[in-house]
């Protein structure tokens, strides 16, 4: 598809707008509450903050992973936490809750509901995440190595470093400031003013990354809702509009990619149409320190482009919400008047082979 | 409620189930536990490897199988201090994105190395089998890449 061309088919789209955000504290570990006791409070704030309740949406939509919970269907004890009673169409994916916001903003798109629920949440504690995110790799040539999240990063950070794209200065550049941003995040899980020369002195878990390159290890929730038509007007004075959006997948095959760029981040970018105006702030998710680099390169962000004024995926990285809380966190400045153009990334799979861009703005 | 009452359980989740593991695949497998290593030709006659039954650039069929290996070229590595209890190497290791001698894509494999200092990118690397008897068809037939020349 041409630029023109695609940028015709964005004019065309149905406008969407986030009317409501909310998220849990994230934490380290939370044993006091079930996957549904830590939604709960979630989605009544989610629904308080624009007045409504679950009479007023038409669809639902989460993401989350049996993985992490230990148990098959565990989506569906979830619902419990929006109330399954009267039944309304409800869908699934077994994926961060930025993609179960594309399916709930695709069916926006067809035009036959006006209003929808998304949620997601991750137990990240219960399990060991170095097995667990083992088995999300091919199953045959990868998983039976048992090559643990932070060495597959490892590798991707050593080529940025070959490549001559970055630096472990520049990756303890990054981390230092985004846990300093994330002290005025009050759901921020790791939040610090350290230098980087401090930084530099950690061990390394695994080289090239050392202990500040990497993501906390966080149980959290979050939910949005989405609104079209009338409702877009009713439940907010200055919608906070999704112009564009798109997700984009690679390879599974670790040695067939080049790791230190990222194509499916690209391509989902020019989709979305970050090119066709400024950009005041970007919400990447990245959950290693290096990926940054390569998620600022794929999306042509300049210097003057604020990069997660919430900390990041490296302040709170509930897994599966993760995505969705950078989508939450970049349509707050744009409410809040900080920003009138943002971007947000959600990303997915090992060294980011999975990739979704949305295009957030004002009016 | 504080922490020392929340209860706790272990509980292991299984999901036991077989595969067929089909045309390329398998052949790369039963490859191993022969003691070669197998890639696949892709569009344009590039050898992908480990093979499979696509080129994931095109989304093509792939065609013949090609014998590669069994010396490469380290693309890319990463050193573990202290190897997790999975890992296939119980002592100090590295992972590497190996590119074997007539393929053109990488694979993923630990090097058996002595240190942090012993690896670096464009290392020469050669694959070290487990002995034929011990050898089942799996990627674990592979112990280790050592360095080329016979250090470690």
């Amino acid at each position: 598809m041409s630029a023109a061309a695609a940028k015709a088919k964005r004019a065309v789209r149905r406008p969407v707008s986030i009317a409501s955000f909310a998220q849990s504290e994230n934490v380290r570990r939370d044993d006091q509450h079930n996957e549904v006791e830590m939604l709960m409070p979630v989605v009544a704030e989610v629904f308080a903050n624009i007045g409504i309740t679950k009479n007023d949406i038409d669809f639902i939509c989460s993401g989350s992973s049996d993985y992490l919970i230990g148990g098959p269907f565990s989506f569906v004890t979830a619902l419990d936490a929006v109330g399954v009673w009267p039944p309304m169409p409800e869908s699934h994916t077994e994926m961060d809750g930025a993609w179960a916001l594309y399916e709930a903003w695709v069916l926006l798109q067809e035009g036959e509901i006006d209003a929808a629920l998304v949620y997601s949440f991750g137990r990240s504690s219960p399990g060991n995440l170095n097995e667990i995110l083992a088995l999300q790799l091919d199953p045959y040539y990868l998983a039976p190595l048992w090559p643990d999240p932070v060495s597959v990063a490892a590798l991707q950070a050593r080529a940025l470093i070959d490549a001559g794209k970055g630096s472990e200065e520049d990756f303890a550049a990054i981390a230092s400031r985004s846990r300093k941003d994330a002290l005025s995040n009050p759901k921020a899980q790791v939040a610090h003013d350290i230098p980087v020369e401090t930084l530099l002195r950690d061990e390394y878990v695994v080289s090239p990354l050392r202990r500040h390159t990497l993501p906390p290890i966080t149980d959290g929730a979050a939910a949005m809702v989405l609104a079209a038509g009338d409702k877009a007007r009713e439940w907010s004075d200055k919608p906070v509009w999704i112009t564009g959006f798109d997700h984009r997948i690679e390879t599974h095959s670790l040695g067939g990619r080049d790791l230190t760029s990222s194509p499916s981040t690209a391509k989902a970018a020019d989709v979305a149409g970050v090119a066709d105006g400024p950009i005041d702030v970007a919400e990447l998710h990245a959950p290693f320190a290096h990926q940054e680099i390569i998620l600022k390169e794929a999306l042509g962000l300049d210097d003057g482009v604020t990069i997660n004024p919430s900390g990041g995926a490296l302040a709170a990285n509930p897994i599966m919400s993760a995505g969705l809380i950078r989508i939450g966190e970049a349509a707050a400045r744009i409410a809040s008047g900080q920003a009138a153009r943002a971007v947000a990334h959600a990303t997915s799979g090992p060294c980011l082979q999975q990739n979704l861009v949305c295009v957030l703005e004002g009016e | 409620m504080p922490e020392s009452e929340a209860l706790h359980a272990s509980h292991v989740l299984e999901y036991p189930y077989s595969r067929s593991v089909g045309p390329v695949i398998g052949a790369f497998l039963t490859g191993l536990r022969d003691g070669k290593l197998l890639g696949v030709r892709g569009t344009g006659g590039s050898v992908i490897v480990p093979p499979t039954e696509y080129d994931p650039a095109t989304g093509e069929d792939t065609g013949e199988l090609v014998e590669v290996g069994p010396g490469g070229v380290v693309e890319s590595w990463a050193w573990v201090p202290n190897p997790l209890p999975k890992h296939p190497l119980a002592r100090p290791f590295a992972w590497a994105l190996i590119r074997l001698d007539g393929a053109d894509t990488a694979m993923l494999h630990v090097v058996d190395a002595g240190g942090p200092d012993q690896v670096a990118t464009g290392d020469r690397v050669t694959v070290r089998f487990r002995p034929a008897g011990e050898r089942i068809g799996a990627m674990a037939d592979i112990e280790a890449f050592v360095p080329e020349g016979g250090a470690s």
